[in-house]
């Protein structure tokens, strides 16, 4: 609490990048990491290129490679199931250190591994060089419904409120003396879990009440429209066009 | 758990995208049905959907976080499905679980961006579906008590889970990027999510105990438990009470449980029945001998491999198959129901308009 309600994942800098309407970054980022998902997998080389671009754009963007690196962590479980693939998969297997391994298994592991990385390397880019609001403004933008749009909005605006309130109840069971051990002290947690409900939710009540007091029938005013002109979306173009020159090369090639 | 860019093909991504679109759409319609209270919600009511559902979401958010200590340091968490449908309503639930999803996906990276399309309808579609329709189903075979509310959330959040898990080897034997038997898929998916399943279940189901204790009436699945206001004169003799109007919306809501119990039936038993062995080795016998098969297994790989794999199209095929039987069954039946109700409003329009005559 009183860390003011910048999200930690934005990383505030003014670049080419940073400046770019939120409704192109968008559709950049999705447009490329659905051409890196239809790339043939037997073609390496190409997400060798998809990386380079992506490192192009975070130094365009100047985001710091460590701070990219770091969130890519959110993918270990993946890791660990892709691992697992060339032991389980069939069909021809190959001798790797004493160990009987599937070649499509590997390939498999190999593909999500690269993908599943592009892609969230990709969303990471979004979330470090957009605001909050401006990605949600962007949604709208992109004809996402605006009643999705406002419940997204309210589940930031107010996530950070519950969350507190989740610690808040944390600290009062802590400072009576309660520490969960084991399953037997899931019913007082549960409690918790109820009464955070019913906050939140009367809360909500609140919330809406306070709303239409203030002119609220359903539609949030749009204060600031944004726009996009033609260069700036050929700027955001650039990114999945680069994929799909070297996606397409792919298919020709393998 | 959230699925990655890659491991489902870009066709398949696509079209469970477009059922989560689908999906979603209709949930939009429902959650303000669900909130407004009337028939006219879009222009009455409708407009509570967004911060109600919004703080709903952002409840489910922060509970995810809240640890629940297993044994020996591991810990589990709620992942919020069947809870949010039985206390909010399954649109809204379904609302609310995609909006998180979303997110997770679009801020923290977690769960790839194709891959949105399959996180939602597997996690926030179907588990919140078959949750709500088996706890509809329990709330009313059961004797109306606060118990039987815990013991239909318990069974709803257990079975919700597992079947996330088939809707999830479903898509994978549809656009799975690697040649895993799916069988092998099946077992390791369901295997894992019932032990998952069963902590959900307890959660939820002590949750929801805890929110019937204090406030009941924002338990959403369980509207209409409460007994109905009963009228007496001063020498206490009840009076009857007077027909209620609102006969025709449960006699709806009853309508969608059963269809959508029908489908799960269809769909997913008839999955699991015939993976019975005698069902695999008879099929495998009849279409071992398919010359396709042949020519594709002498490539390099034993036979019976293919004979599974021949088996597994099999099953998911005689799921679908009992979806579209419901599904046309269905269609003729309402034909008919709609044909009979309207003939008989016809028929009590001319009475009542004789009687106005009078």
């Amino acid at each position: 609490m009183g860390a003011g309600h910048a999200h930690k994942l934005y990383r505030h800098a003014s670049s080419p990048v940073h400046g770019l309407p939120p409704h192109c970054k968008i559709a950049a980022v999705f447009c490329f990491v659905l051409v890196v998902v239809a790339t043939p997998r037997e073609a390496v080389w190409a997400f060798g290129l998809y990386a380079l671009l992506l490192a192009a754009v975070t130094a365009v963007a100047r985001i710091p490679a460590g701070l990219v690196l770091r969130r890519l962590l959110i993918e270990v479980p993946f890791v660990a199931f892709a691992l697992l693939m060339p032991f389980v998969a069939r069909g021809e297997r190959v001798d790797v250190l004493g160990l009987s391994l599937s070649v499509e298994g590997l390939w498999g592991a190999w593909n999500i591994l690269a993908k599943g990385t592009l892609g969230v390397a990709a969303s990471v880019l979004l979330a470090s060089t957009t605001e909050l609001r401006a990605l949600l403004l962007g949604l709208e933008r992109l004809r996402m419904p605006s009643l999705l749009v406002q419940i997204a909005s309210f589940m930031i605006r107010y996530g950070d409120v519950v969350t507190d309130e989740m610690r808040r109840m944390r600290i009062a069971r802590e400072s009576r003396g309660f520490t969960a051990r084991g399953t037997r002290d899931w019913g007082v947690l549960a409690k918790s879990a109820g009464a955070l409900f019913i906050r939140s939710y009367e809360r909500g009540e609140r919330v809406h009440l306070a709303m239409v007091s203030r002119g609220y029938a359903g539609a949030m005013p749009v204060i600031d429209e944004v726009t996009a002109s033609r260069a700036q979306w050929a700027r955001a173009a650039v990114l999945p066009l680069a994929a799909l020159a070297v996606c397409l090369t792919g298919w020709v090639i393998a | 758990m959230h699925v990655p860019d890659g491991f489902i093909d870009a066709p398949v991504s696509l079209a469970t995208g477009a059922v989560a679109a689908a999906a979603v759409a209709v949930s939009l319609r429902g959650a303000r049905r669900e909130h407004g209270g009337t028939s006219h919600a879009s222009s009455y009511g409708g407009e509570r959907t967004a911060p109600l559902a919004g703080l709903v979401a952002a409840f489910v958010f922060a509970a995810q976080m809240l640890n629940f200590p297993v044994a020996a340091g591991t810990s589990g968490h709620l992942l919020g499905g069947a809870l949010a449908a039985i206390l909010v309503g399954p649109a809204t639930g379904v609302l609310c679980i995609s909006v998180v999803l979303l997110m997770q996906g679009v801020l923290f990276a977690d769960g790839g961006l194709t891959a949105l399309g399959v996180n939602i309808s597997d996690m926030a579609v179907v588990t919140t579906v078959v949750s709500y329709a088996l706890f509809r189903l329990l709330v009313k075979a059961l004797p109306r008590r606060r118990p039987s509310v815990t013991v239909a959330a318990f069974v709803a959040a257990l079975v919700s889970v597992p079947a996330a898990a088939c809707a999830f080897t479903l898509i994978y034997a549809l656009g799975g990027t690697t040649d895993v038997p799916i069988g092998k898929v099946f077992t390791a998916m369901v295997g894992v999510h019932v032990l998952i399943g069963l902590g959900e279940a307890a959660i939820t189901a002590l949750t929801v105990g805890a929110v019937m204790a204090v406030r009941p009436d924002l338990v959403h699945g369980a509207r209409g438990l409460a007994r109905p206001l009963e009228l007496r004169n001063a020498d206490g003799t009840v009076l009857q009470p007077q027909v209620s109007t609102a006969a025709p919306r449960s006699n709806r809501r009853i309508m969608t449980v059963g269809l959508v119990a029908a489908l799960a039936l269809a769909g997913f038993v008839s999955y699991y029945a015939s993976t019975s062995p005698d069902g695999l080795e008879k099929v495998a016998h009849d279409k071992g001998i398919d010359s396709k098969e042949r020519e594709h297994a002498v490539k390099d790989s034993p036979l019976a491999d293919y004979q599974v794999k021949d088996v597994d199209d099999e099953r998911i095929s005689g799921g679908l198959a009992g979806v579209i039987g419901v599904g046309a069954t269905l269609a003729a039946g309402t034909g008919v129901f709609v044909v009979v109700r309207r003939r008989r409003d016809r028929a009590e329009t001319a009475a009542s308009d004789r009687i106005e005559a009078v």
